[in-house]
């Protein structure tokens, strides 16, 4: 049998204690606040497991739940295509490859709630840059502030300009890590620019890609800070996503329980959204 | 020190129930080195964590989709979740 040296472990204890204390025992009061009454005061009432049934049967949240894996799935089927098609686009080598990289590194750079009151002011119909082009000058009648689908086609765009360059700068990584070899055996060959995309350049890319589809489904199905800033769940509820709804229960209605029955449920959603898709994606490397 | 936590004791037996599982698969691992490992019925290659894993995360899924359609009493969903932990550490 061979020996192996279990002393690594050591170094990882410092970070189970800051996970402990930033995630795990902050879940776990979440838990216990999930099957309780509070009225503040640090005062309890056993409700038993009210607010799951309450939630999974609510409207509201059926109606939140289906907007947040809209807003989603939009988002994934646009910004990974859109991603990896820039990165294959971007100079490889010489002056332009750090003025794209740069470039595509500014929005990440933008603060959350920034980007959301700068799209706020830049598509309001009378001021805005972007509004006043589309309302005044292509005369299509356009405010998120009124028409739901306006706000839809807003919070959607601002996200693929924040965070498309995160697909971009991870694919092209993926991308010149390919060694010249490959690309010259498929010229021998006579490939096609899409047999070299489809053979070469997507399973080289396919790991960095496992990476930012994860992080682009977790951030975007948790995000709150920027629809919150530039529509604030409006109009009406139209992109009120469950993100918004909880803080709307948790703060504005200071309903704890069931803020915290929903955090759960919110949570389980994501954990097995990622499970899968990590599973799904590496399941033939594991192989 | 703990009151702000709000501790109930069913929601302490849930926690003492994932970390004994959780110490009792260490010392499987420390008897038995290398996480029994093996390809399952799903097409997956787990380990002990991996199987207990799933069957925490199927259980969570079994019983919120119990209360979800019929609600309490949560008997029947408990039966379940039980047969597909066996099942997880049998077959996948």
């Amino acid at each position: 049998m061979k020996t192996q040296n279990n002393r690594a472990w050591l170094f990882v204890l410092p970070v189970l204690l800051l996970v402990a204390f930033n995630a795990l025992i902050p879940m776990m009061t979440v838990v216990n606040y999930s099957v309780q009454e509070t009225f503040g005061n640090n005062l309890f009432f056993w409700q038993g497991l009210d607010w799951f049934e309450g939630l999974l049967r609510s409207d509201r949240f059926h109606a939140a739940l289906g907007r947040q894996f809209l807003f989603t799935g939009l988002i994934l089927a646009i910004e990974v295509p859109l991603g990896i098609a820039i990165a294959l686009a971007m100079p490889r080598q010489g002056g332009w490859v750090s003025v794209c990289l740069v470039l595509m590194a500014l929005p990440m750079l933008i603060p959350w709630n920034v980007v959301g009151a700068m799209w706020n002011i830049f598509t309001l119909p009378d001021i805005g840059l972007l509004g006043y082009f589309i309302n005044h000058v292509l005369n299509i009648p356009y405010d998120m502030t009124q028409n739901p689908i306006a706000a839809w086609v807003t919070i959607v765009t601002m996200d693929v300009w924040h965070w498309t360059s995160l697909v971009v700068l991870l694919s092209y990584a993926g991308l010149v890590s390919i060694p010249d070899a490959y690309y010259q055996a498929a010229k021998i060959d006579g490939a096609s620019n899409w047999a070299v995309f489809r053979y070469i350049q997507l399973p080289k890319m396919k790991n960095v890609l496992t990476i930012a589809i994860l992080l682009r489904f977790m951030d975007s199905f948790n995000i709150f800070t920027e629809p919150f800033v530039l529509t604030g769940g409006g109009p009406g509820n139209s992109t009120t996503l469950l993100s918004i709804d909880l803080v709307k229960i948790a703060l504005g209605q200071f309903d704890l329980g069931p803020a915290a029955a929903m955090s759960l449920i919110y949570f389980v959603i994501t954990l097995l959204v990622s499970w899968l898709f990590y599973t799904l994606m590496t399941k033939d490397d594991l192989n | 020190m703990l009151g702000w936590m709000a501790w109930t004791w069913p929601t302490a037996f849930v926690f003492i129930g994932i970390f004994s599982a959780m110490g009792v698969l260490t010392l499987l691992e420390i008897r038995n080195p290398g996480g029994d490992a093996r390809k399952g019925v799903l097409g997956l290659t787990t380990t002990r964590g991996d199987r207990l894993f799933i069957t925490l995360l199927g259980s969570c899924y079994i019983f919120l989709a119990w209360l979800g359609v019929f609600g309490t009493p949560l008997w029947v969903p408990l039966a379940i979740a039980v047969a597909w932990g066996g099942f997880c550490f049998w077959k996948v």
